[in-house]
């Protein structure tokens, strides 16, 4: 996994509460047996009708075209488990992600893939939304600068480790492979 | 210390806690095949191998066809994913249950079916509605593919500990033929919302849950990842030990096994839980999805909402609403009883068991589809599918109008070709209303097996608190 780097973009608004992951990759597309190549169809059955861009959905607005940061409401990713979701954020561009809170399964695949889910009060939400100024994102000092004003945001210290040197947590696990057959022989069912 | 049931399963399992996260030892993995392809690409990728393949056991259910199952699959992307499990178990000697397997079906009805699922055990899946299984007293979570690989690889899930959620049920049902499992979980989203569970493992307790059978636990436990719970528990009892006596992997010294669970599977007197909510069974009535989340409901006597109604005061909840309304294309103040409905689904990990399909025939028998309607049942399992035969259940429903297919997953997700076409209103006992999920445009009503089996007879919902169910 890449370390994750600072970063500074626009962010997108998706102004929608509960998003599930059946949105964020629909099932159609679940049938790949690869990791990549999952961007084009990150929200496609909002961003496209019969094919075709819909310029009612912001992923079409040419304004974010290049955005990192997708800002979004309450209890995103919620349902499915599928890692597709994030794989599909994370091929279309987007590195961080920002709402007022996640759903557990959905968090926990962010972090299998370097992309960083940062959760914030309503308030810094609101003010997320309203700006159209690039936002800076330093996970290393856990802050997010916006006009030219740092916020600050709470992450687990493991978790910020992990994302900061791109860490492989299978091999981080068998580091403990001793402790693990230890285990393993006294706990039979 | 007092502890809860669930601190009682996570203790036990923790191999090495560190930096405030535990490495919990997994009891039993099930694989399917959407979501392990590229896991087994990761091990192939960094050389490792399958650490226990005698705790592992997969089986293809979501996007197999649920027709004839002699012909070839048709839809080439399912076919390649379908190979590469096979060639995936073959590759690192996984047990599989094919598709031509008498044990094939949905992941989370064969684990209890063949007493994988075991109480005081870990358990884990590449699927959110692993939280099944906790209605043996499992701790089971959902989880992502690289947590896929992780356990492949490790046997072991780094995890941190969830905070701890009960919810208890009391009280009678005065009609629990027509007041279901489905009818109390959905009653218990509608309250708590979709996120009312986040961040914790809920243990459902109270006299109406020691009053469940095993399979309508499965129900409930079922969906608690629709209240964004990590996983749902109900601690095991009699009922749980004799489900699973005698099944084809439960351990051969089995009442040794049951004297323990006896002693130590259940909460403590005493033991505190991080949150608590209470519900009483006397009132509820039949349950009916309006909008796209489970929360998203109301009973069947009632109206479509007003979006403010709904949102109370929370203006983001309140355009989801409208939203929904919009894509369901419904009303606000429409009787839930004049919805008219175009297909039927029976089946799901959530109800498609044969005490499902046992009470759903109740209200088909002797009667025919609506001619509106197209009315599908989908067997949770090849077992399921076999036992509802010996007892004439596939001839009530097929005499009636219904189609009576081979088991999956089918249209509670629609990766196989039973989909709804866009536009088209499906009365559904799946888990998820989510736009779309059910095919692309399609809208969803959840409700309990009954309720659809009443609406593929009426063309429309109705109360089945009015029919004769016993």
């Amino acid at each position: 996994m890449q370390p994750f780097q600072k970063i500074k973009s626009i962010a997108t608004p998706l102004d929608k509460v509960n998003v599930d992951t059946d949105q964020i990759v629909p099932k159609q597309f679940l049938k790949l047996i690869q990791r990549t190549g999952f961007g084009q169809y990150l929200f496609y059955d909002w961003r496209f009708e019969k094919g075709t861009p819909r310029k009612d959905f912001v992923l079409n607005d040419p304004a974010y075209k290049n955005s990192k940061i997708l800002l979004a409401r309450d209890n995103f990713g919620c349902g499915s488990s599928r890692e597709h979701a994030v794989w599909a954020l994370d091929d279309y561009g987007f590195k961080v992600i920002i709402s007022t809170s996640f759903a557990d399964i959905f968090y926990n695949n962010c972090f299998k893939n370097g992309i960083l889910p940062i959760q914030v009060s309503d308030e810094t939400l609101q003010k997320l939304f309203s700006t159209k100024s690039e936002i800076e994102v330093d996970l290393e000092n856990q802050s997010l600068m916006v006009d030219n004003v740092p916020i600050l945001f709470h992450i687990e210290p493991y978790r910020k480790k992990i994302l900061l040197e791109g860490l492989d947590d299978i091999a981080m696990t068998l580091l403990h492979e001793d402790k693990i057959a230890i285990y393993e022989k006294s706990h039979k069912i | 210390m007092s502890k809860t049931l669930f601190e009682k399963i996570w203790d036990s399992h923790i191999v090495v806690e560190e930096n405030g996260r535990s490495l919990l030892y997994v009891d039993r993995h099930l694989v399917h095949e959407v979501t392990s392809p590229q896991a087994f690409d990761g091990l192939r990728l960094n050389g490792r191998t399958v650490r226990r393949t005698d705790l592992t056991f997969a089986t293809m259910d979501h996007n197999v066809p649920t027709s004839d199952r002699s012909l070839p699959i048709i839809d080439q992307t399912s076919s390649t994913q379908i190979k590469a499990l096979e060639r995936n178990c073959k590759e690192f000697g996984i047990t599989l249950f094919d598709i031509h397997s008498p044990n094939q079906g949905i992941v989370h009805v064969i684990g209890p079916e063949l007493g994988i699922t075991l109480p005081g055990t870990t358990i884990v899946c590449g699927d959110s509605h692993t939280s099944t299984h906790g209605a043996f007293g499992a701790l089971a979570f959902g989880i992502g593919t690289s947590d896929v690989e992780h356990v492949l690889a490790t046997q072991c899930i780094m995890m941190e500990k969830p905070k701890t959620f009960e919810i208890n049920i009391n009280g009678k049902r005065k009609n629990p033929h027509a007041v279901t499992a489905k009818d109390i979980i959905l009653s218990i989203i509608r309250k708590i919302g979709t996120s009312g569970g986040t961040g914790t493992v809920i243990e459902y307790r109270g006299e109406t849950i020691s009053e469940l059978t095993m399979e309508q636990r499965m129900t409930i436990c079922n969906m608690s990842i629709e209240a964004g719970a990590r996983a749902g528990l109900i601690a095991p009892d009699e009922k749980t030990y004799q489900y699973l006596r005698g099944r084809k992997y439960a351990p051969k010294n089995y009442d040794e096994y049951v004297s323990l669970w006896r002693e130590t599977l259940k909460t403590d007197s005493g033991a505190r839980f991080d949150k608590s909510f209470t519900l009483s069974a006397e009132n509820i009535a039949p349950q009916v999805s309006w909008g796209t989340n489970p929360a998203m409901t109301t009973d069947v006597t009632g109206v479509v909402p007003f979006p403010d109604e709904y949102g109370k005061g929370n203006s983001e909840e309140e355009k989801g609403a409208e939203k929904a309304l919009q894509y369901m294309n419904l009303k606000a103040g429409m009787a839930i009883t004049d919805i008219a409905i175009d297909r039927v689904f029976i089946g799901s990990c959530t109800n498609s068991r044969l005490e499902d399909l046992m009470e759903a025939a109740k209200v088909v028998k002797g009667k025919k589809v609506s001619s509106r309607v197209r009315a599908m049942v989908v067997p949770g399992s090849q077992l399921v599918k076999k036992n509802a035969e010996e007892i004439g259940l596939d001839k009530i429903f097929k005499d009636a109008g219904f189609e009576w297919r081979e088991s999956g997953c089918s249209m509670c997700l629609g990766m196989n070709p039973d989909i709804l076409a866009s536009g088209e209103r499906c009365a559904s006992t799946s888990n998820r209303n989510f736009e779309g999920r059910q095919g692309t445009g399609g809208r969803t009503h959840l409700v309990s097996p009954v309720m659809a089996a009443a609406a593929a007879i009426h063309g429309h919902f109705v109360d089945v608190r009015e029919l004769d169910l016993n």
